[in-house]
């Protein structure tokens, strides 16, 4: 074969159906890689792609120049008044977010006091990226302090009552602080028995709730002035609302969600019913109504304070996504687990709490930050009832005279819309990098 | 409810006991408020306020409250504990101003509310004084060579929802038989926004808010009121019923910052005037007679309103006024003598 | 063995169990009644206390406000009832062309997302991240803002030329156009059956002509004199008949007389035809191999008729043109610029969470299927609608039902920018002026739950049929 085909082509005793002449050189391989490839290999592929990416150069190009001519270049960044951002040339008026930043911030809480504020957020900030750190020490420390003290705390901090209801009547000005100081203390043993074991649980809640009386009386001598709700707004009243919606979301969900699965037919009835009520109505009415109806349903005395009413609401709303998020997560474990929970001879409230849910909640993370960023996205909806959120009052600051012009509000949202996306963003991002842990180890 | 029969009876027996003493009116004596009593033992008064309208009621940089509103509840507290910062000033909706009132969140709702007789016999309210005379009139631009509301036909306006205004403006179109494209929004706010954007020719709301609104337009002298008022809008602070003391003391607080005008009393020089010899005078400030007693109050109550607070012209100066960005006219809110409608009765 | 039994502790059956649970049941149930025996005799006390009204008699009295947006008959001394149907109505209809504008376009950015176009892909992927991050009631302050700035006021509209069309004659105009739409339809219908190719070029060359004909009278028709009359059907004169301003987009209108009798019975009839249609193509399909242009024909069977019908009609057949008149254009048909705004914030936010179901469903489709599908020779167009769609739409169902209705529900945010919906009119306006919250608040809450329940029933009914049949 080898010899054959190395022969001349001019040899006369060659077979007639060997090709008699070389084939021309074939043109080198076009480049798989650079710059040249890989414009199109990924921009220019066939003739319909072609023209997407045109369309999609020149929609680039229509959007960025005045964009970045409005946000940047024609922007004023420094003035004391907005005579300078009322020209019609002028672009974003970044000089009015500067000089009205605090009461984006705050809202109405005394600036004297801000640091009560801050103080919070910082520890918040510092618990909640403990608690979230995939490789942290001590994560379920953090989670438990996230969950129990930290909210009391910060409740005392930011009002500047002692966070101790007892001698309290209902009906006094204090009442409505009572009124969520007391859902506070359950709430926060309720999940300290929820996190640890039942005698240690119990045992680390009378505990805390002594420490807690004590505290009561050495924050009074403190002498923190008291801040009422109806000075708290801004940014921080936004963050405020999402964690007060996330803090009791999710157990109020997970608690949902087993009562949905749970064997008692009236458990399971009232659970569902509350699940697919609330889920089938808009936010909006559910702060209306727990702005207007819910002061209705209690005695006069015990109205409860504004900025609770759509907290309650809030925290309901986001407890029913929840609920269905832990539901598909209770799913997902295998029969086999409560199979062998059971056979090991477990309570309910054992296997539930020590084989069923860590599997449950690992599963659904990216499903639980997806309810969280939507909880985030949905507190501006509070300003429907007179919550001074970071909306409203970007919204309200519009109004002065002194800034007030048309590019004071587009301003506000384009700094509105950044913020909101750092938060939402870096959560989303967040979950994936979870889901990406979680699926790695699962595929092992 | 236990507790306020026990306290009233409580009270009952200290006017009993004071009717005794010597030296009381024959004809009665300081009688208690629930309300005035609720207040002095929190320390603070609630005042329900308008979220946002400048001039009336607005959080400045640093969340301080500022307008005429917001000084009529300073008005009260200064009168009530001579301090005038003792207020909670509570941001209210239109839809639940009232319903706050009615649960006692809130003392005062002086939320530039339009006294209606609805608003009186059916919500169980009562409007203590008019402070701001107002009128619904139309804003338009400059360019549509628009000189009356009657021109207005066709047109698109921006409103604010679930107000008198809305109502106002539909029994305006429909008496003079025009047709009109309304678009209301949920705030004030937003419906300035769309008129601004050019979405509607003409927006509508009280007089008073239209001026406000004026200046912070693109270009404010591209637009311009139409003279027309439309409606009445007799603009005041309102209290619920069964209270007639702290009805009074809310009442009066205001008539004493009028007075106090018009006898020529201001923060500046009310001390000095403490000394006049004119009896009006004096009774005002408290010199001469016991006002105060039959509120509830210390004698000086007037006193400390205009020291702390200032007279009704310097508080519609500072606001509203001239010293304002909003320079609104002062209009029929001119006192009667100056050729206004703006009138209190007299201290005596 | 009986005494083995005896001393042995008896065993755990499930009767403590079982009543025990009987016990925290009856303890819940107990509770919860008390609590709403409470609520209940609280609520009638402060209503009683703060003179709230307890009976629906609000309904039937005069509202005195006007909306602007209505499609049924209102005006200001319409009754609070009316006002409530007009806001319900206008809630459905927003919700019902939100949802078909967040499929498509979830679905086409879905698709983008996965596409091997870079430009694409990232483009997608920058629109669903920044959409998916923002809140909503952003968005729309946004889009409204963006809807009605670059807008001209109502005199210096825009008047689009693009549409300067006038039918002088709407009988013949008709006729003309269905006949047009016949042959294109016939045509395009028939491309894939017929096997030569002169026929096929034919075909496209019509079809590409009436295309071609149609662009250049939007673009051109005012500007070129006589033209109408040359192609012989449509009459164009300068003026144009077509609006756009920030009052909103003002259509020419056809006021159908006697047709508008029977126009409606015959739509439903050719839909119920063109349905009926479809389903014979599939059993065809299935039974047959045979492989029929069911879009196509189905259009045809749609739009036939109806022109018909207009045709039949002939001369009673009028024209609504809007017109400048005052301040406003009046006549014609109109889309109002809140209604547009609202409708473009909801659908491109749902569409940036459509996009995600789609892409999820997309990427859980074996890559077999495709291989498989690649591999005999199917393009990818094809592919994708006939190989990885119907796959991925088992995985897309159940998240896409919850995505409609939180459009559905979103679609309450219209308060924020003058939208007459009815979170808007009922608990705003009407509850602000009859106080009548615990009867405004139910009913609207009602409302929605309903049309969660019915929008559910349909997608599960549909899972159901799109779901793999297990053999």
């Amino acid at each position: 074969m080898g010899a054959t085909s190395s022969t001349g082509p001019t040899s006369p005793s060659q077979p007639s159906f060997v090709r008699s002449a070389m084939t021309a050189d074939r043109s080198p391989p076009v480049p798989t890689s650079g710059p040249l490839a890989w414009l199109r290999d990924n921009l220019f592929p066939g003739p319909m792609s072609a023209v997407a990416t045109i369309l999609g150069l020149l929609f680039l190009l229509w959007v960025i120049p005045p964009l970045a001519r409005f946000l940047f270049l024609d922007a004023i960044w420094s003035a004391d008044n907005g005579d300078a951002c009322r020209a019609p040339e002028a672009g974003a008026c970044w000089a009015y977010v500067r000089q009205k930043f605090g009461f984006f911030m705050y809202g109405s809480y005394p600036r004297e006091d801000v640091w009560r504020v801050n103080l919070t957020l910082v520890a918040g900030a510092v618990l909640t990226l403990w608690m979230l750190w995939p490789d942290a020490r001590g994560r379920g420390g953090a989670a438990l302090a996230f969950f129990t003290v930290y909210p009391v705390l910060a409740f005392g901090i930011l009002t500047g009552s002692p966070p101790f209801p007892i001698g309290w009547l209902p009906s006094s000005p204090e009442g409505q602080i009572a009124w969520m100081v007391l859902i506070v203390a359950l709430f926060a043993t309720a999940s300290t028995l929820f996190y640890l074991n039942r005698y240690t649980g119990w045992a680390i809640a009378i505990f805390g709730f002594i420490a807690w009386s004590e505290l009561g009386s050495w924050w009074s001598s403190l002498e923190l002035p008291l801040v009422g709700t109806h000075l708290w707004g801004g940014i921080f009243v936004s963050l405020l609302v999402a964690t007060v919606g996330i803090v009791f979301s999710l157990p109020l969900g997970i608690a949902l969600a087993l009562g949905r699965r749970s064997q008692m037919p009236v458990l399971r009835f009232l659970s569902v019913m509350l699940i697919e009520f609330v889920r089938g109505v808009p936010l909006i009415t559910v702060l209306v109504m727990a702005n207007t109806m819910l002061p209705l349903f209690v005695p006069d005395s015990w109205s409860p304070d504004r900025l609770l009413r759509p907290l309650i609401g809030v925290a309901l709303f986001s407890a029913v996504y929840m609920a269905e998020v832990v539901r598909g997560g209770l799913q997902s474990v295998p029969k086999g687990q409560y199979e062998g929970a059971m056979s090991l001879g477990l309570s309910w409230w054992q296997m539930t709490r020590l084989v069923v849910l860590p599997q449950a909640l690992v599963t659904v993370i990216p499903g639980i930050v997806n309810s969280f960023i939507a909880l985030f996205k949905d507190t501006t909806l509070v300003a429907i009832v007179g919550i001074f959120d970071f909306l409203k009052a970007v919204d309200t600051g519009r109004l002065d005279p002194v800034w007030a012009g048309p590019k004071i509000s587009t301003t506000g949202y384009v700094f509105a819309a950044i913020f909101y996306f750092i938060f939402c963003f870096g959560m989303s991002r967040y979950s994936m990098m979870m889901e990406r842990r979680h699926s790695a180890g699962r595929s092992r | 409810m236990r507790t306020s029969i026990l306290s009233n009876a409580i009270a009952g027996a200290v006017c009993a006991l004071m009717l005794s003493a010597p030296g009381a009116f024959a004809q009665g004596q300081p009688a208690k408020s629930p309300t005035l009593d609720k207040i002095q033992k929190a320390g603070t008064l609630n005042c329900g306020v308008n979220p946002g309208l400048a001039g009336f009621s607005m959080p400045d940089d640093k969340g301080l409250w500022l307008g005429i509103d917001v000084d009529l509840c300073r008005a009260v507290a200064a009168a009530i504990f001579n301090d005038p910062t003792k207020v909670k000033f509570i941001p209210m909706t239109a839809k639940d101003r009232f319903t706050a009132l009615q649960t006692g969140e809130i003392d005062i709702l002086a939320r530039n509310g339009t006294w209606t007789m609805q608003r009186e016999t059916e919500l169980g309210l009562l409007f203590t004084a008019t402070n701001y005379y107002d009128g619904q009139g139309f804003m338009v631009r400059k360019k549509l060579n628009v000189t009356s509301a009657l021109e207005l036909s066709q047109a698109s306006i921006c409103v604010q929802q679930g107000t008198t205004t809305e109502l106002n403006l539909a029994d305006f179109f429909r008496a003079n038989n025009m047709k009109y494209e309304v678009i209301a929004f949920a705030t004030s706010n937003e419906a300035v926004k769309a008129y601004d954007s050019g979405r509607c020719d003409a927006f509508t709301t009280d007089a008073s808010g239209l001026y406000a609104e004026r200046v912070k337009l693109a270009n404010a002298n591209d637009h311009v009121v139409l003279s027309e008022i439309i409606s009445k809008e007799p603009l005041g602070p309102a209290v619920r019923q069964g209270d007639d003391i702290w009805f009074n003391i809310v009442k009066w607080a205001h008539f004493a910052m009028v007075n106090a005008e018009e006898l020529g009393v201001n923060k500046g020089n009310a001390d000095e005037q403490a000394k006049s010899i004119k009896p009006d005078v004096r009774r005002l400030l408290g010199v001469e007679n016991e006002f105060g007693k039959f509120l509830g109050l210390s004698n000086d109550w007037a006193m400390r309103i205009i020291k702390h607070v200032g007279n009704y012209g310097e508080s519609f100066e500072r606001n509203i006024g001239a010293g304002s960005r909003l320079r609104i006219d002062r209009g029929v809110n001119k006192l009667w003598n100056k050729g206004g409608i703006m009138y209190a009765p007299p201290i005596r | 063995m009986s005494d083995a039994t005896s001393s042995r502790p008896p065993p755990r059956d499930a009767r403590p169990v079982e009543w025990r649970a009987l016990a925290i049941q009856i303890a819940i149930a107990l509770a919860i009644l008390w609590l709403g025996w409470q609520a209940i005799g609280n609520v009638a006390e402060n209503m009683r206390a703060r003179n709230i009204p307890s009976n629906f008699d609000f309904l039937s009295a005069t509202a005195g406000f006007d909306l602007n947006q209505s499609l049924i008959a209102y005006s200001a001394t319409s009754t609070y009832g009316r006002a409530f149907l007009v806001g319900l109505l206008n809630t459905l209809a927003v919700a019902a062309i939100g949802i078909f504008f967040a499929t498509i376009i979830g679905f086409a950015v879905g698709v983008a997302r996965l596409s091997q176009n870079w430009m694409a892909a990232k483009l997608a992927t920058i629109y669903v991240e920044v959409i998916r991050n923002t809140p909503l009631l952003l968005q729309l302050f946004f889009w409204y803002t963006a809807v009605l700035a670059p807008l001209p006021g109502p005199r210096q509209s825009i008047s689009l030329p693009a549409l300067g069309l006038r039918m002088p004659d709407p009988q013949a105009g008709m006729a003309a156009i269905t006949a047009f739409a016949l042959a294109s339809f016939v045509l395009l219908s028939v491309r894939n059956q017929i096997k030569g190719s002169a026929i096929k070029a034919a075909g496209y060359a019509i079809s590409a002509l009436f295309m071609i004909l149609m662009i250049v009278a939007i673009l051109f028709g005012p500007r070129v004199a006589g033209f109408g009359n040359a192609v012989g059907i449509l009459d164009i004169r300068d003026g144009a008949y077509v609006f756009l301003n920030n009052r909103g987009l003002f259509l020419p209108f056809p006021s159908l007389g006697e047709a508008a009798i029977w126009l409606p019975a015959i739509i439903l009839a050719s839909a119920i035809g063109a349905t009926g249609f479809s389903f014979w193509a599939k059993s065809q399909r299935e039974e047959k191999g045979r492989i029929l242009p069911v879009f196509w024909i189905s259009m045809l069977i749609l739009i036939v008729p109806a022109a018909l019908t207009i045709w039949a009609a002939g001369s009673s057949v009028t024209i609504d043109y809007p017109q400048l008149r005052g301040f406003n254009l009046a006549g014609g048909v109109r889309v109002y610029p809140e209604f547009f705004a609202l409708v473009l914030g909801l659908s491109l936010y749902t569409a940036s969470f459509i996009a995600e179901i789609v892409r999820a469903g997309i990427l859980s489709v074996a890559k077999g299927q495709s291989e498989a599908a690649l591999a005999l020779g199917l393009r990818r167009p094809t592919i994708l609608k006939l190989v990885i769609i119907p796959q991925a739409m088992r995985v897309v169902i159940p998240p896409l039902t919850n995505q409609y209705l939180n459009l559905t529900k979103n679609s309450s945010l219209a308060v924020f920018i003058g939208f007459p919906d009815l979170v808007q009119i009922f608990v705003g306006t009407v509850l602000n002026q009859t106080g009548a919250m615990i009867q405004i608040i139910s009913i609207t809450m009602a409302v929605y739950l309903v049309i969660s329940l019915l929008t559910s029933l349909a997608m599960n009914f549909y899972n159901n049929k799109m779901a793999l049949s297990e053999r």
